[in-house]
């Protein structure tokens, strides 16, 4: 099977805040042969602890086995499955695209339709923040790709789970 | 009162109760060696390589259920200790490893001797630090302890540079541990046990499949009580045995690629498999789809990343194995009475036909020694009370299908990395630990020769340790597969070894050897009647196998047998 066609899992960690944490969780998934598609980390409201948000492809067992690896490492608090309930995912990327005279109103209109901030702009480029769930950017920069794009930067998926409805 | 970072070390291993460590020095321990010359509490045992400080450590630990303590210096002497530790991981034995390291501001610039080794060992370590300020010094340390010996054991490293050493701060000894992210599950949940119970008592053939943890847990006594109340027949891995008496008929003995025909016929036909503290390790399953085809699978095991790993499991139980089998044993005295000897006649009835027809054997040489033939004179010559380590390959399967461990904590082996080497230095962590008892290193001519400078400190220390060589002038376990599978052809595995008899002479300890069957006897006896350590040179039948086996990747029931 493609692995590109394997479900993907955002998963949350929270972990100490000290040094070496970051290589501890990568290099359990980089020891196993386990795919990273994207990773978040940055400290919480408790400056001692850091929040590590990665998506990951992979079948239900070795997802499980994931899980539980890092449930495993010492400074490790917390680890959820956010696929597994609802979430909100969202996605930054900056993208400067090329926007001259015939194109540079159909860039804008792009970035009018999918609600971009314009960050900046050159004679012949605009760059675009665009934030949103992984459909969404995929969708905006299949668009974009037919005018040219220069340079790419994203944030990778961060999430967070729905409050819960009464 | 201020003490420097090496008084607080001292302090510390005191503190954890530790009486002997495993080292060698070098330039960055310099000041732990001068505190450990003042601190007569402690006994230090100069090993002459590193990687032999971590294994004798690590044989320490399993003969004393105490912490094994390894202490070397920064760069080479730490790397050296990377295969040791990498056993203990994968054999969850719990050992401190202290490395010493490049003053902290050297730390990054590719000093003298320097080597990121908390890096290195950061995928074969249960946990590790680097302490960068001396008044962490004491907190990491008993933190360092508590997770080597709790939850699933393991090894845990702490690097400590120079000047952290040197610095001195007034200490706070912490008596307590609390990590938050750290809290292994003891107790398993109570209605996993009661189903699993369920399933166990409605099983027509059930057969309990045990592990390392049961050794490591101390649980053997109630997994005694579960077998024998219940009349399921037992068999376990490399590393459980011992946990259940090796002489009782409800054993079944090892299962796996070297296992008995019984054990994994009885696996392959169960229809409840009770896994405790194991891990369906590929060397136990063969081919995975048909390992237990007709089992519903009970697993208990303190780490809950072993469940489901590798075999897809129907009850899983997380809980540490002691704990479960009380549960066990508790509920099942709620139970109403049955004759479990008359409900289960049929199962064990099959079982011994197994047992029976296909019993672990060798053929008899009147002219040569065969290999077996001397584990099983061991045996009998110690009745089975000896403390046995084990090189890696042949020597030590032949050690595991013939020494009849009646006793957990008496078999030492580098069962999960495998290390050839492994046997001495354990050896001598063994024989420091139980300085009274007979402790014997079952070693082939190769795997002997990976630690063998360890035989001055055996002699330097006055420790009897017996090594018992099956010298077959061959790496003999991969020369069977070249026999078995690569049509015959010896590709580098003929092996030239020195006569151990004048190296034992040589190194001050006693040598011995036997050519002819009837030397056996007269050689173990005489080996065991000293107090010096021996080397016995056994010259065995180059050609032997190990058998049966269930060749790589095969169903288990597809072994050979001769």
């Amino acid at each position: 099977m493609d692995p590109k066609m394997e479900p993907r899992h955002t998963i949350a960690i929270w972990v100490d805040n000290t040094p070496g944490v970051l290589s501890r969780v990568t290099g359990l998934f980089s020891g196993r042969g386990f795919n990273i598609e994207s990773l978040c980390v940055a400290e919480t409201m408790d400056p001692e602890v850091s929040r590590i948000t990665i998506v990951s492809t992979g079948d239900e067992q070795i997802t499980e086995q994931i899980i539980k690896q890092l449930h495993k490492l010492i400074n490790t608090i917390r680890v959820v499955d956010l696929s597994e309930q609802e979430h909100v995912e969202r996605e930054m990327v900056l993208v400067r695209v090329k926007a001259e005279d015939k194109s540079r109103a159909e860039v804008l209109r792009i970035a009018d339709i999918f609600r971009c901030r314009v960050v900046d702009v050159s004679a012949s480029t605009y760059t675009l923040e665009i934030t949103g769930n992984h459909d969404k950017i995929r969708a905006v920069l299949d668009l974009l790709k037919n005018h040219g794009i220069q340079e790419v930067a994203r944030t990778g998926t961060l999430a967070i789970q729905r409050s819960k409805k009464e | 009162m201020k003490l420097t970072g090496a008084q607080i070390l001292m302090k510390c291993l005191e503190r954890e109760g530790v009486k002997h460590i495993f080292g060698y020095p070098g330039g960055v321990v310099l000041d732990i060696y001068d505190e450990l010359a003042r601190t007569p509490s402690i006994r230090h045992i100069l090993v002459r390589h590193e990687q032999a400080a971590v294994h004798a450590a690590d044989g320490y630990a399993r003969a004393s259920s105490q912490v094994g303590v390894a202490l070397v210096t920064s760069g080479p002497g730490a790397t050296n200790t990377v295969t040791g530790i990498a056993s203990a991981y994968l054999d969850s034995i719990p050992i401190v490893v202290i490395t010493g390291q490049v003053p902290t501001n050297l730390i990054g610039n590719d000093a003298f001797q320097e080597v990121d080794i908390v890096g290195i060992t950061r995928p074969c370590t249960k946990h590790n630090y680097l302490v960068k300020d001396v008044k962490d010094l004491a907190r990491t340390l008993h933190e360092a302890f508590h997770i080597a010996r709790s939850g699933r054991p393991g090894p845990v490293l702490v690097d400590l540079p120079k000047d952290v050493s040197q610095a001195s701060t007034v200490p706070k000894f912490p008596e307590t541990v609390k990590i938050k992210s750290y809290n292994p599950t003891y107790h398993a949940n109570p209605r996993q046990v009661a189903r699993a119970l369920d399933m166990i008592l409605h099983a027509q053939r059930p057969v309990l499949y045990t592990g390392g943890g049961i050794v490591l847990s101390d649980s053997s006594e109630g997994l005694f009580k579960f077998a024998t109340s219940l009349q399921i027949p037992v068999t376990s891995t490399l590393m459980g045995l011992g946990g259940f008496p090796g002489d009782h008929p409800l054993w079944m003995g090892m299962l796996g690629m070297h296992g008995t025909y019984c054990a994994n016929m009885a696996v392959s036909q169960a229809d409840v498999l009770i896994a405790v503290g194991a891990r369906f390790d590929d060397r136990v399953t063969g081919k995975l789809s048909e390992f237990a085809p007709h089992a519903k699978i009970v697993h208990i095991d303190i780490d809950p990343s072993s469940i489901s790993k590798n075999v897809k499991v129907d009850i899983p139980i997380v809980g540490d194995c002691k704990d479960t089998l009380d549960q066990l044993n508790e509920l099942l005295e709620d139970k109403p009475v049955r004759d479990w000897t008359e409900v289960r006649r049929p199962w064990l009835d099959t079982v011994n036909e197994w047992s029976t027809t296909h019993p672990l054997t060798y053929t008899w040489d009147d002219k040569v020694i065969k290999p077996q033939f001397v584990v099983e004179k061991l045996y009998e010559l110690t009745k089975g009370e000896a403390y046995i380590t084990t090189e890696v390959g042949q020597n030590q399967m032949w050690a595991a299908q013939f020494y009849k461990f009646r006793h957990p904590r008496r078999l030492m082996t580098s069962g999960g990395l495998g290390v050839m080497g492994y046997g001495l230095p354990a050896a001598m962590g063994v024989q420091m630990a139980k300085p009274d008892d007979i402790v014997i290193d079952i070693a082939g001519d190769g795997s002997i020769q990976m630690n063998i400078q360890e035989l001055i400190t055996v002699v330097d220390n006055d420790l009897p340790v017996k090594i018992a060589i099956l010298n077959n002038s061959f790496l003999g376990m991969v020369r069977q597969w070249q026999q078995l599978f690569y049509d015959r052809r010896y590709s580098a595995t003929p092996m030239t070894a020195p006569d151990f008899v004048k190296l034992a002479e040589a190194y001050g300890a006693v040598g011995l050897r036997a050519t002819k069957p009837e030397e056996v006897e007269p050689v173990i006896r005489e080996a065991l009647s000293t107090r010096r350590p021996v080397i016995m040179d056994f010259k065995v039948e180059p050609e032997e196998c190990v058998m049966p086996m269930v060749p790589a990747g095969k169903a288990m029931h597809e072994m050979l047998l001769a």
